[in-house]
């Protein structure tokens, strides 16, 4: 594997092999010295046009776990603003010598067209609409591990909730869980459902009370406040009591359910409910699944030998 | 007029001057739904004779091919002025004179827009200076293409323009266009829309389908042309005046279309080579290169557009030729400008997806295209003593591969790098001038 730029580039095998890949991640970041010398000489740039806080972080933190050399350029503070073409970009990086670029753009299939302009690796950190496939992955090691029960997802039924339509997050989650053998239940108005859900081998509601006592995980997405201005829902309230996670109905999740959110969260919003409050929640285990995931990309794109070497050898 | 000169240096059609008398020979004319094998006489910019083993100066060897007059496009974008990075009416003409056109209508898309006599002059009197076809400036409904107040279509066509058009852009105020419709009535002039209800359409990228659900971006939803199509056809119906549809994509336009010419409205329609022969998953690889406006639509809507060719609901091919400078179309594609090149590919790359019969050529990319611009008079004539030497020389048969770098435009952005097509243009004659001999153009 060379590039990661989406979820449909994945195989199950190529899912589930990143996924055993990440628990020997999770092992090291147990350690007292949560570090390898695995891709140690290797340059990462993080290039970041459209802003982020959290991916970031746990892209480069994932990096430096691995004794990567980590560059960072954001859209803010650069070039960009001067009116550099993403092109020149990615050749002027490149030529500094990068092993692997990390690209998070607004726009769909940026990733893809950087991949023509450099050898490096590309992983896709989150373009448009499209996908956002490390989250994708988070997401399924999340589940499986808190599942306990492998890989192997058959039976597991997921309700997605919220602003479907505009979330690279369910277009690559309901990819890779579907993969993994779950169903996937998109709950949201109409409008806001993208217009051919079997595209994404999922079906909808616009029921989140029919759904909500019936699923294993529910997935709540962010809502974003500028999408009121284009009728896409007529206000915020009327959302909200459709669609938003209130105590009553976090009340109605089964026990063993599993509550979980991409980040960052709307409280007051979708979320009317404390997650600290909510038993169910694995919203902050997803965070600290992020660093292992991440970490099993790069080193799956840039690493040689066997990551059980790697833990093994360390210890 | 028969005198033939020995000397070999005139035999070079490179060398050729407008008062020899050039001769095509060996080919079979096309003109008024008759093919027969005849040889073309051309002196002083005018068919002198048609037969058959002619003498002349200058032969032109058209075995194999069809001569036909030359093709008109109802929609060539030039740039010029304003974006010459892309094109240049000079370099936009040579593409055409190679795509075998000897007139071009330029849409008035330009900076400034061509909404005055000024502009429209400039437009025409450089194109005159390239001398590679006839440029006919289009000009704008609504001054500067905003939608806001009508252009002076009467000194406009008093200068010779005859199509009026905001294309890029759909007029959406339904009273201006009912306005724009009354007061073009007696000009004898007419309206050509770009049918495209822009609420519907903000920030739209391609076909709104099962693609861009996939690929998570924006979509342009088949409704957006056909409810203008129906509203324009309706106005049609209450003001009768003519109009003429750019572009149509899909299939409820094509229907609206031919229900319209049912009822006996005065309307026309084109299609373009590339809603003929590229669909939405064309996309699937993000490459600007594919995107376009409107976009590229379903098979479904390829066979409906096929057949509304077949039963001449559709009048025209014309290439929405739209240069754009490289570094514009590797922008991601949400911020690409729409648009691909065209006026070089258009007989084969038609031919290649929908195979055409040579009367069907010439009716689609000569006589009815010349019929609906109101240069009848002067393009898309028979082949015939007196009519102008607008001539095309083409085949159906060879085959050849599309290469960017063969494109003459400014720009290379055309989705058709290395496909095998087939037909081609061999000569082009224009104003008795050969602009274009063996594929190459000659200035």
């Amino acid at each position: 594997m060379k590039h990661l730029l989406s979820t449909h580039d994945l195989s199950r095998t190529d899912i589930e092999s990143l996924l055993n890949v990440a628990d020997h991640m999770a092992e090291i970041n147990q350690r007292p010295v949560p570090k390898v010398p695995a891709l140690r000489g290797k340059t990462v740039a993080s290039v970041f046009f459209e802003d982020s806080t959290r991916t970031r972080l746990s892209f480069e933190t994932a990096a430096k776990r691995l004794s990567a050399d980590v560059m960072t350029f954001s859209a803010s503070s650069s070039s960009v603003n001067k009116g550099e073409s993403i092109r020149d970009t990615i050749e002027t990086l490149s030529a500094m010598g990068v092993d692997a670029f990390i690209v998070r753009h607004r726009s769909s299939g940026v990733p893809l067209a950087v991949t023509s302009w450099t050898s490096a690796s590309v992983i896709n950190a989150g373009d448009g609409w499209h996908q956002h496939p490390t989250q994708a992955l988070l997401d399924a090691y999340t589940i499986t591990r808190e599942r306990k029960a492998g890989n192997d997802l058959h039976g597991v039924r997921v309700a997605i909730v919220g602003d479907v339509k505009h979330s690279r997050v369910a277009r690559s989650t309901t990819h890779v869980l579907t993969s993994l053998g779950a169903t996937v239940t998109l709950v949201a108005p109409s409008t806001l459902l993208p217009n051919d859900v079997t595209a994404q081998a999922a079906t909808a509601t616009t029921n989140f009370d029919e759904v909500i006592e019936h699923c294993d995980v529910l997935y709540m997405l962010r809502m974003q406040k500028e999408r009121m201005d284009h009728a896409l829902v007529p206000d915020i309230a009327e959302y909200c009591d459709r669609f938003a996670l209130t105590p009553a109905r976090a009340q109605r999740l089964a026990p063993g359910a599993l509550l979980m959110h991409p980040g960052p969260m709307n409280r007051g919003v979708e979320m009317q409910v404390d997650p600290n409050d909510v038993a169910q929640s694995r919203i902050l285990t997803q965070v600290t699944n992020g660093i292992a995931v991440r970490m099993a990309v790069l080193f799956s794109l840039l690493g040689s030998g066997s990551a059980s070497n790697l833990s093994k050898g360390n210890e | 007029m028969t005198t033939r000169s020995t000397s070999t240096a005139n035999k070079d059609p490179k060398k050729h001057t407008k008062s020899q008398r050039t001769v095509i020979t060996g080919g079979t004319v096309v003109s008024q739904g008759k093919e027969s094998v005849a040889d073309v006489a051309i002196a002083d910019g005018v068919i002198v004779e048609v037969g058959s083993g002619l003498q002349g100066d200058i032969a032109l060897d058209a075995k194999g091919c069809y001569v036909s007059s030359g093709f008109v496009d109802l929609h060539t974008h030039l740039r010029e002025p304003g974006r010459e990075e892309a094109e240049t009416i000079e370099t936009g003409s040579r593409a055409a004179a190679l795509g075998g056109y000897t007139a071009v209508v330029a849409m008035p898309n330009t900076d400034p827009a061509q909404d005055s006599v000024a502009v429209v002059e400039f437009v025409r009197r450089t194109g005159q200076r390239a001398g590679l076809c006839d440029v006919f400036p289009s000009g704008c409904i609504t001054i500067g293409r905003l939608g806001e107040q009508l252009a002076p279509f009467a000194q406009l066509a008093k200068s010779g323009v005859h199509l009026f058009t905001d294309d890029g852009n759909g007029v959406q105020d339904p009273l201006l266009m009912r306005r724009a419709l009354e007061y073009a009535r007696d000009l004898n002039i007419v309206l050509a829309q770009h049918c495209e209800v822009s609420r519907l359409t903000e920030g739209a990228v391609m076909h709104e389908g099962a693609c861009c659900s996939h690929m998570g971006v924006p979509g342009w939803p088949a409704l957006a042309e056909e409810l203008m199509v129906y509203r324009d056809i309706e106005l049609v119906r209450l003001t009768g005046a003519p109009m003429h549809f750019l572009h149509l994509t899909t299939a409820g336009s094509v229907e609206l279309v031919r229900q319209a010419k049912r009822d006996g409205l005065p309307v026309t329609a084109e299609v373009t080579p590339h809603h003929l022969s590229l669909i939405d998953e064309n996309l699937l690889g993000f490459d600007p290169l594919f995107k376009v406006n409107p976009p590229l639509r379903t098979k479904d809507d390829i066979a409906a557009l096929v057949e509304g060719v077949r039963d001449g609901t559709i009048d025209a091919v014309a290439t929405d030729h739209a240069p754009h400078a490289d570094h514009t179309k590797q922008m991601p594609l949400e911020q690409a400008p729409p648009g691909m090149l065209g006026l070089q590919t258009a007989l084969a790359v038609t031919n290649t997806v929908i195979g055409l019969s040579p009367t069907q050529v010439v009716e689609l990319f000569s006589v009815n295209p010349a019929r609906i611009a109101g240069i009848a008079d002067q393009h898309g004539r028979p082949i015939a003593v007196g009519e102008p030497a607008h001539i095309a020389v083409w085949d159906l048969s060879s085959t050849s591969e599309v290469s960017r770098n063969d494109m003459v435009s400014k720009s290379r952005n055309t989705p058709y790098h290395g496909m095998t097509v087939k037909g081609r243009i061999r000569h082009t004659v224009f104003g008795g001038e050969i602009v274009v001999h063996e594929g190459k153009a000659q200035k």
